[in-house]
């Protein structure tokens, strides 16, 4: 008796393993048909690589930054001190000659060294898309689907919800919401996620009211699958490619909002440092005329991460969804 | 067509009431006490709070304030600004005009670059110029708006002197059209900027579609000039989505317009709502957000409306 089982299990996982080489081989093929198209995509590639470079020097930042951002004391007598890609020698707070790293960004106002900062703010701005994405995807993807399945007045009232939110500027809104409550970080990253969720939940309840009418859904439906069932079975996988793509343009739009709000000093609070409010401090056209460099680089930093999100969204949708390329 | 608009407006009013409850709960879940607002705990030692809050009103139920809040709306008494008591609608409008310039010219100078370079990009498609018109309208979406416009403002105002450093206008004696225009130019061209660059991505792909259709191909084969065939044919096609595309950019260019207004001190609504969230100013904060969504609605309300009249094939009913 023993022993039969033991074989029934053998076969069982047989059969497990078979089905998962199977399952493994066509995510491969898949996969690299889908490299072979990103590939093909130059600016998707470009975008790849620099968003890599920069999520690694955000990464690496405290063996790569030259100073600590923070400052420190011997700071104060190298206020706004232009840019140098020498080292130099300069007084310190003693009156003593010292020997200082080159400031290739130069430093700010207080004495910091902006590069330093500019490292470290990244790991900031660069992580707020993330979560604010994630968090408008999710509630953005429930919403569809429940509106979308379930049609009829849940759908029409979701749906003007909807509208609602998406007749408010979202900046307007923002300003709104971080202008009652204290602003911090997580703040920041939840209220952009409340705020953006809109566009993936018209996608996605237009994803099922589209894919409802397939044969594959009505089939499952015929053979008593639940409704949890048909939904993240059947309906989402197949809306996964253009989410992904969603989610990739989405950081970018997240990136960019922080960085406004943060300009604006109702985003991320000093004295952690983000690329949007390192440029609150410059905002002054005095101060821009007089040190550049506070305004240019952390600015500079964000349109590239930007510029290279968008990228390779664009490259992942013509390579994951050929039928979107225009 | 009467008929539509009026079908329009009516089924605008569900989504405006939704909109004022959504701006009222997040004026209430704002936290503390708005009576505490009232007292200063430095003159007074004990107060009747509970009277305090029964005077404001603040011991009804929510949706009571709710209603009486929005009856208010409607009576077009938005409040008085905590900053300086003026009413608040008395504030917004003196300032529309303003975004509205400055929204409108964005808006046409966005059109007016994207309409051209789409269709090039579309005929040469493949090429170093269609190429070079896709990285613009990627620095377009890319370039965060308010660096942008200190870069233009650095560059040109302040290092060039070629154009005026912020503000809508020098001349404060009487209205100068070249002084208005110099001031407009830097704002316009960073709030159009975005616009721009998906109205010239979308009008790339329209021409691209409209090339294979059936009509084209027929106008072709008359011996229509290419150029005819381009711009009476094909271009009249892929434009009228964009009538559509427009009125979705409204929210956009009005949350755009906040951004510039603030980095350029423009006069308008947008800085406004900015300032009064540095003064904690919720009147005006509050009464912005349902003033903004009504331009919002207005604009969609239009851009539809022109939709209609520029496609005859579309029947209201």
């Amino acid at each position: 008796m023993a022993e039969i089982n033991l074989n029934k299990k053998d076969q069982e996982i047989e059969v497990l393993m078979a089905e998962n080489s199977d399952y493994s081989d066509t995510f491969l093929k898949k996969f690299q048909v889908f490299s072979r198209r990103f590939k093909k995509n130059k600016l998707a590639v470009i975008g790849l690589v620099v968003l890599l470079l920069l999520y690694a020097s955000a990464i690496f930042a405290p063996l790569l930054a030259p100073y600590d951002p923070d400052g420190s004391a011997n700071d104060i007598t190298l206020i706004d001190r232009a840019p140098t890609i020498h080292s130099y020698m300069a007084e310190d707070m003693t009156g003593a000659m010292v020997k200082y790293k080159p400031n290739f960004f130069g430093r700010d106002e207080l004495g910091r060294d902006v590069l330093s900062r500019c490292l470290y703010a990244g790991r900031i701005s660069l992580s707020i898309g993330f979560v604010a994405v994630a968090i408008s995807i999710f509630i953005g993807t429930v919403w569809g689907c429940i509106a979308g399945y379930y049609g009829g007045v849940v759908d029409n009232i979701m749906m003007r919800i909807v509208d609602a939110v998406m007749s408010i500027p979202t900046f307007i809104l923002l300003v709104t919401v971080m202008s009652i409550f204290k602003p911090n970080i997580f703040l920041v990253m939840v209220v952009i996620g409340l705020t953006t969720w809109t566009g993936t939940a018209r996608f996605i309840r237009a994803e099922f009211l589209s894919l409802m009418k397939r044969d594959f859904a009505e089939a499952a439906r015929c053979v008593g699958a639940k409704d949890s069932r048909i939904i993240f079975r059947h309906i989402l996988p197949n809306a996964l490619s253009p989410l992904i793509v969603q989610a990739t343009l989405g950081v970018a739009g997240a990136i960019l909002t922080e960085s406004a709000l943060s300009f604006f000093g109702i985003g991320v609070q000093p004295p952690t440092a983000s690329w949007g409010n390192m440029l609150y401090a410059a905002q002054d056209l005095n101060t821009m005329v007089n040190t550049p460099w506070k305004a240019i680089y952390p600015g500079l930093l964000i349109f590239i991460t930007v510029l290279s999100f968008n990228f390779l969204g664009d490259g992942l949708r013509d390579a994951l969804d050929p039928r979107m390329k225009q | 067509m009467t008929k539509y608009v009026i079908k329009r407006l009516l089924q605008a009013i569900p989504l405006m009431l939704i909109i004022t409850i959504i701006s009222f709960l997040i004026i209430t879940l704002a936290p503390g006490d708005p009576a505490a607002m009232f007292i200063n705990p430095e003159k007074i030692g004990h107060v009747n709070l509970a009277l305090i809050r029964h005077n404001l009103g603040l011991d009804r139920p929510l949706y009571i304030r709710y209603f009486i809040w929005l009856k208010n709306l409607l009576h077009g008494d938005f409040g008085l600004s905590f900053f300086n008591n003026r009413p608040v609608l008395d504030l917004l409008f003196e300032a529309l005009p303003n975004t509205l310039i400055l929204s409108l010219t964005a808006m046409v100078f966005s059109v007016v670059v994207a309409i051209p370079a789409g269709i090039i990009s579309a005929i040469k498609k493949g090429t170093a110029l269609d190429y070079f018109f896709s990285i613009i309208s990627y620095i377009g979406i890319s370039i965060p708006s308010f660096w942008f416009a200190l870069m233009l403002l650095l560059a040109f105002g302040a290092k060039l002197h070629w154009l005026p450093i912020g503000g809508m206008r020098d001349n404060y004696d009487a209205f100068d059209l070249v002084d208005r225009v110099r001031h407009l130019i830097i704002p316009a061209i960073v709030l159009g900027m975005s616009g721009m660059s998906t109205y010239m991505r979308f009008m790339r792909g329209a021409m691209l579609e409209v090339k294979n259709q059936d009509y084209v191909r027929t106008a072709r084969s008359k011996g229509l000039s290419e150029r005819v065939v381009i711009l009476k044919h094909t271009l009249r096609n892929a434009l009228l989505p964009l009538i559509t595309l427009l009125g979705f950019m409204i929210p956009d260019l009005i949350g755009g317009a906040a951004i510039v207004e603030s980095v350029v001190s423009w006069p308008g609504i947008g800085r406004i709502v900015v300032n009064a969230n540095f003064q904690r100013d919720y009147p005006i904060i509050m009464g912005d957000l349902v003033f903004v969504a009504v331009l919002v609605v207005l604009g969609s309300l239009i851009a539809d409306v022109l939709y209609g009249v520029a496609d005859p094939r579309i029947k209201y009913n």
